[in-house]
């Protein structure tokens, strides 16, 4: 799996057991997951759950100090220069020279990549109506992000990687610059991986999820197959965990009933018809928010049973 | 030319909006045979949206047998949907308008009827799957 996979069969990305240490405090382990090539991932968890980390090893800044990752086929500590090229990045703060105008902010993204598409990033800002002759600290926190987002497309990346792009805009400066990544991502087949807190923005926006909590992934895979694998139980309170169809992910007890989001085994399930129960197909957001809520005991349990030991789960996102 | 919205608070997933609004544009003539729709760009920039999302929206319109793509033209409106006859519309009314009548009688609010209603194609929906 170290080798270089340069043919077009190569996920957009891949983490194999990838770990980083702070000290004595792992701030990611153990995170195994695949993007594939034109997939729009959202990047859930909470402060410090890891997403930074992440991002920053996908994108070369901070070296693993277990496992590996590698985009488009090329790993971490080989061809560094090969896998940045391939990676373009916006993080949090939209950081720019300020005393920069645009057209020097331009000039040194040509100095620094080879691929840099001039024409792309001038057109861009055309359309935008933002002047190559403005200096960076005159402009808006919302002009400053597309300035940002156009220094990344213009590099002609294949994968974009956004850490929270959008938290520090307005609301109308958000859904402008999402309609930039989404519009280029319809025209170039970009594989695009957001880092936010905003979910109920997520779900238009990303056909794939990963969510991070406790510098581990809870859940990742196709947006898809994880809403028709799951689902809503309302039971009646006393129901033991172990008697569910399914894992529980997340419990909410009322005086006489309980409503549970599971990984429903849905073969278990359909043999599980009982009085008294009712499953309901779950939202995007109530299955992130079940997973961001997860007890941790529940899921180190769930990192030291085997898949194959628990019926209720379906095996196929979870790691391999 | 045709503009979709999305409702980001309505529970409905996103292509299934999308799917929603080229039917109920449909029904009421807002689109025709042979319209144009937007491409999978113009959607997917307009409503800040995944153009998968767009993609998969136009294949089940297309599945329903509602719009095609024309090779390097864009995808068409190819069909018309149009509302049962006037006189079928009469007779389901007349029937409502009994059936409402009969809940008023058993104490139903309009809030009750809804509710009951929200049920019941809720169940039938849940039967057909």
């Amino acid at each position: 799996m170290t080798q270089d996979d340069a043919g077009g069969s190569a996920p957009a990305l891949r983490a194999d057991r990838l770990g980083r240490r702070y000290g004595h405090v792992w701030g990611l382990r153990g995170c195994t997951l695949e993007v594939p090539a034109g997939a729009i991932a959202g990047l859930v968890g909470p402060n410090g759950a890891g997403k930074t980390t992440l991002l920053e090893m996908i994108i070369g800044l901070l070296e693993p100090t277990e496992g590996q990752v590698s985009v488009f086929g090329v790993t971490s500590r080989s061809h560094v220069a090969a896998r940045l090229a391939r990676v373009g990045y916006v993080a949090q703060d939209h950081p720019l020279y300020r005393d920069f105008s645009v057209a020097d902010m331009f000039r040194l993204g040509r100095a620094m990549n080879p691929s840099w598409d001039q024409g792309l990033a001038q057109a861009r800002m055309g359309a935008l109506g933002i002047p190559l002759k403005r200096k960076v600290k005159t402009l808006s926190g919302g002009q400053r992000a597309q300035v940002s987002l156009t220094m990344a497309l213009a590099k002609r990346a294949p994968l974009l990687v956004l850490d929270e792009p959008v938290s520090s805009l307005d609301p109308v400066a958000r859904l402008e610059f999402m309609r930039e990544v989404m519009a280029s991502a319809a025209d170039t087949g970009l594989t695009v991986v957001i880092a936010s807190h905003v979910v109920s923005e997520l779900e238009r926006l990303c056909d794939w999820l990963i969510v991070l909590t406790g510098g581990r992934v809870q859940v990742a895979g196709p947006v898809d197959d994880l809403l028709a694998g799951h689902r809503l139980l309302t039971v009646p309170r006393a129901t033991p965990d172990a008697e569910l169809p399914g894992l529980p992910i997340h419990r909410t007890d009322s005086d006489r009933h309980s409503a549970v989001v599971v990984r429903a085994d849905l073969a278990l399930l359909a043999a599980h018809q009982r009085p008294g129960w009712q499953a309901d197909p779950v939202g995007f957001e109530q299955l992130v928010m079940a997973y961001l809520q997860r007890r941790p005991q529940t899921a180190a349990a769930d990192d030291t049973v085997p898949a194959a030991a628990r019926p209720g789960l379906a095996a196929k996102e979870v790691t391999r | 030319m045709f503009r979709f919205r999305l409702d980001g608070a309505s529970g409905v997933p996103p292509y299934l909006q999308l799917v929603h609004q080229v039917r109920q544009s449909l029904l009421l003539g807002y689109l025709q045979e042979g319209d144009r729709l937007p491409t999978v760009k113009e959607v997917a920039g307009d409503l800040a949206i995944n153009p998968n999302t767009v993609v998969k929206a136009y294949r089940q319109l297309e599945h329903e047998g509602l719009s095609g793509g024309r090779p390097g033209q864009g995808t068409f409106i190819t069909s018309t949907l149009s509302l049962p006859p006037p006189e079928a519309h009469q007779v389901l009314r007349a029937a409502l308008e009994r059936w409402l009548r009969a809940a008023g009688a058993a104490g139903l609010n309009d809030e009750a009827v809804t509710a009951l209603i929200a049920v019941a194609r809720h169940d039938m929906r849940k039967e057909r799957v």
